[in-house]
């Protein structure tokens, strides 16, 4: 019997689980996935927002700047990338200029420090690339950048280091409650019991509170479309740059990555599905070169697409269900639900689990989680004391990005393990360079056949169903 | 940090070349820096044969045309560092690499020769709308799963770019018994040698779908199925003009990249139509004691080429250690009309002997006549009867010929009236 279960992998649950793991408690994560950070964590624009977007007293607007505030702790901890580059909305119109103002105010009221609306001429000696059609922007220094599965994995990783447990493949297909207890059943009948339940299920959110007996969540997608260019382009821009915002969402943004890649999108369409689309594509083309008319979408290196759920409330809804006792819905976190994560799960675990479970802290838990990934980033001398305690650091298997075996037989046996290529790909960044796996692949799915234990054959790149191969030549 | 006269790096058919040639002129100090377990390179997993039919006038097999390189450098005892990969290299000569047994180390060497190769252009680089399944491979990719590690990619392919390797897949896909449904070329010509279609595509009825492009790949976790559609002028799809395939496997074979991440590094500079570093007809770039060949260079349709264009690198790399660097008298040669580019870009008059001319035609032509102009001088000319994109064309200037240069030369292609 769990204390808590968490269902859903991404950011929200996964900085539940590890703010849970601050407590005695027994807590277990349920994910539908053969991985953590398949949903909306996985692709989204990975900004850490200032907060002046939300509308005041609103929860995206407490949870934002509580969040934004937590984030470089946060993100130290757990040896996260995360860099403060600013935000700027750009404003090409003297329209467009006066509502940065209400924004600005909006800003203030919510709590964000340092908004400052600029001139044509400061805008440029920050962003030389800019359009020549822009008349000025907000700056807002508080504004970040975070790699978004990096920050989800280890909170995870963090979690599970400190007892909590996760299970896969875990497709929740029927809940019971009996009396004080929720059971829980997958497809494959797997049966978890457990006290509280936390709905972090993202998409699924309507319908795991559905099956736990609440049919009041409505939870809609809204896909976006990214592209992503070449390191080589890194420093393009170096703030993340949004156009004035409009009902539909932040828009097209222009954005340095925690990486060093220029990442410009997203698209905002009701619908589900991760594929992307030539209008979408072209859209962001158009919309990115407005901002930035010599762009250089030449060097792009991929493009994807994620979704991003949001309830008819259009808040987040994070709350113990009116309908079901000792369900926590967390639920239609769309923007700025990055960033407002640490501080969402901060909440949910202070004010709603202990106030009801009364837990003893533990003692034990420890905050930190440095990976030594990054290996790149090491001085020679400590490449080389790596090395020699174990030489897989020596060999390099993703070229573009400099990834070593070393860190790839790491990544698939700490926490949570990864047992596919593009598990490999979000812990290490082996894949995601300007060749795009087209020489690693083949050498990771051959280690991860080897540490794993299974056949050539059985490695996946995402899962049951997208094995690489299909068999063996006789 | 260790010192060396020469340091190449990659032992591809290029590296390997290099170091013979530098070798059989007289430097002993050389050191082949490899980032696979074997020497070889890409040779490794052409196990088809038409490697060497230029060089030594038989049919061999990739593995087989690496073997007489990997054979000569050995009797020569060259010092061969494999599983090797280099981080960085500086202008002036410095190179930092990693492996297992020797950790983070530096070589300072006399001169540097560059045969890192090429990787090739990924589906994400074309932004091609669809899903990410599984199923989707770079050509050369899939060559490295089916030759080198033994397994079949699936059993229903599409194939979008005609370049050699993409038609090279389509017949050993077909031989493993796989259904090859269509190979796409967006351009109205394919960028493979026509030997490889009459071989690779027609001999097996594989249908070549020119001025076609995939426009959505379909599929969950698995590839499901492509769309293609024809495309205009500007290379932009045409509605209405799309085509369903079912398939569970996508090839790409869209383009070779040279490796110029190391020489971009080390500021070295680079031609924007080739992709590599601008060289003389030593192959030097313009940072002296820095030499380039093979695909890094320039991306070859035939192994042969990159023989003789790193055996040139190699000779120029061990002159400079030997004799060091003499004054440049400098001539620029520049692609003129229907030729895209002419490599080496520049030719020092110093340095005496002929001067081959390496470049690509612009667009398939027939009856037509290639040139090297100076001004109002013509210094060689061809006939050709057919000339495409896929083929590399040379042309050889004298040395007296060179020596009488006095302005830029000009490649250029005249069509018959």
């Amino acid at each position: 019997m769990y204390d808590c279960i968490v269902i859903g992998g991404g950011v929200v649950g996964g900085t539940i689980l590890r703010e849970l793991a601050k407590y005695k408690l027994h807590t277990i994560m349920l994910e539908k996935q053969s991985d953590v950070c398949m949903g909306q964590s996985r692709a989204n624009s990975g900004i850490v927002h200032a907060g002046y977007d939300a509308l005041c007293g609103t929860n995206k607007a407490k949870f934002n700047v509580a969040g934004n505030k937590m984030m470089k702790e946060y993100c130290a901890e757990l040896g996260v990338k995360y860099r403060n580059n600013g935000s700027l909305v750009v404003a090409f119109s003297d329209e467009e200029k006066s509502a940065l103002k209400e924004l600005k105010s909006r800003g203030e009221k919510n709590g964000v420090d340092g908004l400052k609306v600029i001139g044509i001429k400061e805008l440029k000696k920050m962003e030389p690339n800019i359009s020549e059609k822009a008349v000025g922007a907000l700056f807002a220094p508080t504004g970040g950048i975070v790699c978004p599965y990096e920050l989800t994995i280890a909170a995870i990783g963090n979690a599970m280091d400190n007892g909590a447990e996760l299970l896969t493949d875990f497709d929740v297909v029927r809940i019971e409650k009996r009396g004080e207890t929720f059971d829980i059943f997958s497809k494959d009948g797997r049966e978890v019991k457990g006290k509280m339940l936390i709905n972090c299920a993202g998409l699924g959110g309507g319908k795991i509170a559905a099956l736990a007996g609440d049919d009041s969540v409505r939870v809609m997608p809204r896909k976006g479309e990214y592209i992503l260019l070449d390191r080589e382009s890194g420093n393009f821009v170096s703030h993340t740059l949004f156009f004035a915002p409009t009902k539909l969402g932040k828009g097209v943004l222009v954005s340095q990555t925690v990486d060093n890649n220029i990442l410009v999108g997203p698209t905002a369409v009701e619908c589900d599905g991760t594929d992307t689309t030539a209008d979408g594509l072209k859209y962001i083309m158009e919309k990115s070169r407005e901002m930035c008319p010599n762009l250089p979408l030449y060097n792009t290196i991929t493009s994807f697409a994620g979704v991003r759920a949001f309830c008819d409330r259009h808040d987040f809804i994070i709350e113990e269900s009116a309908k079901v006792g000792n369900l926590i819905n967390c639920v239609g976190i769309e923007s700025p639900g990055l960033t407002s994560a640490p501080a969402i799960a901060k909440y949910v675990a202070e004010e709603i689990i202990c106030k009801r479970l009364l837990p003893e802290k533990n003692e034990k838990f420890n905050p930190v989680r440095k990976p030594d990934y990054f290996f790149k980033n090491l001085s020679a001398k400590d490449k080389n004391v790596l090395i020699k305690r174990n030489p897989s650091y020596g060999k390099i298997v993703c070229r573009c990005e400099q990834i070593t075996e070393g860190e790839i037989i790491r990544a698939i046996k700490e926490n949570p393990p990864a047992r596919s290529v593009d598990a490999v790909k979000r812990r290490t960044r082996s894949g995601m360079g300007r060749c795009q796996g087209g020489f690693c692949q083949p050498q990771v799915a051959e280690i991860l056949a080897r540490e794993l234990g299974v056949l050539f054959e059985d490695v996946t790149k995402s899962g049951i169903g997208s094995e690489l191969v299909t068999e063996k030549i006789k | 940090m260790r010192n060396c006269d020469i340091v190449i790096i990659g032992g591809g058919p290029a590296g390997l070349a290099a170091a013979i040639a530098a070798y059989d002129n007289g430097v002993k100090n050389i050191l082949i820096l490899e980032r696979e377990e074997r020497t070889g390179g890409i040779l490794n997993q052409c196990i088809h044969n038409g490697f060497g039919l230029t060089r030594f006038k038989e049919s061999l097999s990739g593995p087989e045309y690496a073997a007489r390189f990997i054979e000569e450098a050995k009797k020569r005892n060259i010092e061969t560092l494999v599983g090797t990969t280099v981080l960085s290299l500086s202008k002036d000569k410095t190179i930092t690499a990693i492996n297992s047994t020797d950790g983070v180390f530096t070589v300072k060497a006399k001169a540097v020769v560059l045969a890192m190769g090429c990787r090739e252009r990924s589906r994400g680089a074309l932004n091609i709308a669809g899903t990410r399944p599984a199923g989707i491979y770079s050509a050369g990719t899939a060559q490295k799963y089916v030759n080198i590690k033994g397994y079949l990619l699936g059993k229903e392919v599409v194939i979008l770019g005609s370049g050699d390797i993409g038609l090279i897949m389509a017949r050993r896909m077909t031989l493993e018994g796989a259904k090859v449904h269509a190979v796409c070329e967006i351009m109205p010509y394919s960028s493979g040698l026509k030997r490889n279609i009459v071989q690779c595509l027609d001999d097996f009825g594989i249908p070549l779908y020119l001025n076609h492009t995939i426009t959505r790949i379909d599929g969950d976790n698995r590839v499901s199925g492509v769309e293609i559609s024809r495309v205009d002028e500007n290379k932009k799809p045409i509605a209405g003009t799309q085509k369903y395939f079912h398939c569970d496997t996508v090839l790409f074979s869209v383009g070779l990249i040279p490796e110029n991440e190391l020489t971009k590094g080390a500021d070295i500079p680079l031609s924007p139509r080739t992709r590599g570093a601008v060289v003389y007809q030593n192959r030097e770039t313009l940072i002296g004691g820095i030499f380039a060949c093979g695909n890094v260079l320039q991306v070859h349709d035939l192994v042969d080429f990159v023989s003789e264009e790193a055996e040139i690198a190699g000779r120029g790399a061990a002159d400079y250690v030997l004799c060091g660097s003499g004054e440049k008298s400098p001539i620029d040669t520049t692609n003129g009309r229907n030729v895209s580019y002419v490599l080496p870009q520049k030719i020092d008059k110093n340095v005496a002997g002929d001067v081959k001319l390496f470049f690509r035609v612009s667009n398939t032509f027939r009856n037509c006549t290639v040139k090297a102009v100076s001004g109002e001088k013509t210094l060689a000319t061809r006939k050709k009867k057919i000339a495409a994109p896929g083929e590399m064309e040379t042309l050889t200037l004298g040395s007296n010929v060179v020596e009488s240069v006095s302005e830029p030369i000009t490649v250029l292609l005249e069509e018959e009236n």
